[in-house]
């Protein structure tokens, strides 16, 4: 028997269901048909590319990528010291099997299962989710889609598959929009990477669902270093959604995904992400999009929970007319910090960039917004427009802004704004006159906070966002 | 019937009293004005009665039907029957006067009943037709860049939605242009009946000419010093505060 929380020292409670992730009832049996063992070496590296039949430029790709991830050091000289509670010798890289748990649902602590129950989410996936089952079996739901947009032409498949299959594609963008030196993260998944999205939607195709990451969740890519790569053709246009908005009881205390789009000329991406992580997560994601000209990319990201998210999407706006988007909601609970923000790189005349900003701190949670913008000279008809805002639950909670704008040139029209705002006692009293509890007035104000974006989400997800903000808020009272 | 019963009621905020020894029963079916000049701590008992934690209770009572309501929670005081028509109502942005509505009438409900949609609406815009309130404002977050006369409005809505069995309403009548205030008024006068206590505060009696009150009282510096019926109000009005202020010294 072995325990794979214990890659942190401290104990972390996860405030939407108050299970301690560390204590000792959460442990699973496991067998795994591959296991790369704890560590990090070229051996590991070796091992999970043999393991996946890699060909050898990707083995290559990997090696080199944990040089750079070896040679790079933590980002502490600006971000949070907490990285370097990151234990990277004591992390599992690879698991292809999933968890064998020996735990029954009726060992399954009853404020998880009611947690579920509010959530609503499906029997099925809560047995997954609380770690009775190994496997999430939707395989029949997600052949299904794959099929039905096969019929137009689009390539969805895991990135494992897709780097076998159709290797011409993958590898002209692979590792082009985030270059493995990107970040220390970027290179650490570029070594172990497995799992994530492979999308390839030919041109003109305008694929009318969203394409959902949720369908396929299974213990690999459920895993910590996903890799999604997304390619629009000339004119196409897509809709991702990840992510689910359930507690993830993760076992693995590093996440560290790389997500790449590329919409080529008059194609449109709208990537959505909303994430609910357990307190004891370190989840640190490079993504960014390459938007060719006329096209456009849309980031939707909503972040709940985790000890540390360091996130933010990016754009790169490197054709006439491109447009990127980034909206984000961010919420901060007591012993979490969210670090997110947003990248705009203008590289092309008349590119338009929007970003919108919304993060919440309680308690001791801490919110910290991160925005670049940079137009460089020689551009014109440039627009940026930046909008940050914080709420502040209570006086403990701290929020900042780096907000970096260079613009070269006077050619442009940028426009940056940022408030702070708090929930006052007063606020709370006049909806608690009205009936409402603490938690549900506190409720009530944080979604009518972030109402104005989570109105742009498709229906489900703002309903289920609506949800967890409930269920945060009622715990952060007590 | 029910009663409202404030026993000696003494209120502080930080070492600072500000009412000091307010008696007073309420009983559903009946109107009764507090009138008094700015700064005697009419709001203060308004707030402190519907729990604001601002305020401290440090001596006396305030019942429902003979139980004592000091130890509940605002929220516990508001679904007994407790509504207080704020002075200054709060703004809560993003948050739409409806959906407001139905959080709270929802937090009135046994656990696992749900409010039934079409009938509530139903019932919403009945309500805002009769405070002649534009549909409009219903998808309007609540009290967000509301004038003084719509916050009001709001507010007269808002206690029509939740029925209570008392109401507290503080100086409902300010910022009102006369239009306004005979339509609040009439909402008001609407919603009188044998199972509604209001306690109206105000320092005007224009209002008072509307909503007719059954008993009058003056309060000064956190005491009730003078009652008596809705003649003492127009008594006031043509005598000035100074004249209850003299009588007293002379007392
Ligand atoms: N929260 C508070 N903190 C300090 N002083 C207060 C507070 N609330 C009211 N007061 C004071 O109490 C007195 C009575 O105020 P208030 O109850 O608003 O009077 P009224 O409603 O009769 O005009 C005033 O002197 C006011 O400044
Ligand atoms: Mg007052």
């Amino acid at each position: 028997m072995s325990e794979i929380t214990d890659t942190l020292e401290t104990t972390a409670e996860n405030p939407v269901a108050g299970i301690d992730q560390t204590s000792g009832n959460f442990k699973y049996d496991m067998t795994y048909d591959f296991d790369a063992g704890t560590g990090l070496s070229d051996r590991t590296v070796d091992y999970i590319s043999a393991v996946k039949k890699e060909a050898p430029w990707i083995r290559e790709f990997r090696q080199n990528a944990l040089k750079t991830f070896q040679s790079k050091p933590l980002p502490t000289h600006w971000a949070t010291k907490d990285l370097e509670n990151i234990n990277f010798d004591k992390i599992r890289y690879y698991l292809s099997q999933g968890l064998k748990p020996k735990r029954t649902w009726d060992e399954v602590p009853e404020d998880i299962k009611r947690t579920f129950e509010r959530l609503g989410i499906p029997e099925q996936e809560r047995k997954f989710l609380a770690g009775v089952e190994a496997q999430f079996d939707s395989e029949a739901a997600y052949s299904n889609i794959k099929e039905a947009v096969a019929k137009q032409g689009v390539i969805f498949m895991n990135s494992t598959e897709g780097l076998r299959e159709h290797p011409e594609i993958f590898r002209k963008f692979f590792g082009k929009v985030i270059p493995t030196g990107d970040n220390k993260f970027s290179a650490l998944n570029s070594a172990v990477f497995s799992g994530g999205s492979f999308i390839y939607v030919p041109p003109g195709v305008k694929v009318s669902h969203p394409l959902q990451a949720y369908f396929r969740i299974n213990a690999e890519n459920f895993g910590q270093f996903e890799r999604t790569l997304i390619i629009c053709d000339e004119g196409s246009e897509l809709t991702y959604m990840e992510g689910c908005t359930a507690p993830k009881f993760s076992t693995a205390t590093l996440h560290s995904a790389v997500v790449e789009l590329v919409a080529l000329k008059g194609a449109k991406i709208q990537y959505i992400t909303v994430q609910n992580w357990s307190s004891n997560v370190f989840n640190l994601v490079t993504k960014r999009g390459l938007a060719h000209e006329e096209s456009e990319i849309k980031w939707i990201d909503c972040n709940i929970g985790s000890r540390l998210t360091m996130k933010y999407p990016g754009v790169v706006l490197k054709g006439r007319k491109a447009r990127g988007e980034v909206i984000s909601i961010a919420l901060a609970n007591d012993g979490q910090h969210q670090d997110t923000g947003a990248k705009m790189v203008h590289a092309a005349d008349e590119t338009t960039s929007t970003v919108v900003s919304k993060s919440i701190s309680v308690g001791q949670g801490r919110a910290t917004y991160r925005g670049v913008v940079h137009i460089p000279r020689g551009l014109k008809g440039c627009k940026n427009n930046t909008e940050c805002d914080a709420l502040l639950i209570n006086t403990n909670s701290r929020t900042d802004t780096y907000p970096s704008i260079t613009v070269r040139g006077d050619r442009h029209a940028v426009q940056h704004e940022a408030s702070v705002s708090k929930v006052s006692a007063d606020q709370i009293f006049y909806m608690q006159q009205r009936g409402l509890t603490e938690g549900q007035a506190m409720s009530l104000s944080v979604n009518g906070f972030v109402n104005d974006l989570a109105r742009q989400f498709p229906m489900e997800y703002s309903v289920e966002l609506k949800r967890l903000i409930d269920l945060e808020m009622e715990g952060s009272v007590g | 019937m029910s009663s409202l019963e404030i026993k000696n009621l003494h209120v502080s905020t930080g070492d600072k009293e500000i009412v000091k020894g307010v008696t007073l029963t309420i009983n559903t079916g009946e109107i009764h004005a507090i009138m008094g000049p700015n700064g005697t701590g009419k709001s203060t008992m308004a707030k402190a009665i519907a729990g604001h934690p601002d305020y401290t209770i440090t001596q006396g009572d305030v019942l429902i039907d003979g139980k004592s309501i000091l130890e509940k929670e605002s929220d516990e005081r508001a679904r007994e029957g407790i509504f207080l028509a704020f002075q200054y109502p709060s703004e809560i942005p993003g948050v739409s006067i409806a959906n407001f509505l139905r959080a709270a009438l929802q937090a009135r409900m046994a656990e696992g009943e749900e409010i039934d949609a079409s009938g509530y609406y139903k019932r919403l815009y009945q309500k805002m037709d009769l405070l002649k309130i534009d549909r409009k404002f219903t998808s309007r977050s609540v009290n967000e860049g509301f004038s003084g006369g719509e916050k009001k409005r709001s507010e007269i809505l808002q206690m029509a939605m939740l029925e209570p069995k008392f109401a507290l309403m503080d100086e409902t009548d300010s910022g009102l242009d006369i239009d306004a205030l005979r339509i609040v008024s009439d909402g008001v006068n609407s919603l009188r009946g044998p199972n509604l206590g209001i306690l109206l505060i105000t320092h005007y009696q224009r209002l008072l000419s509307y909503i007719v009150p059954d008993h009058v009282h003056v309060m000064i510096d956190g005491r009730i010093v003078k009652s008596g019926d809705k003649s003492l109000a127009l008594e006031l009005e043509s005598r000035g505060y100074d004249w209850v202020k003299q009588e007293l010294a002379t007392a």
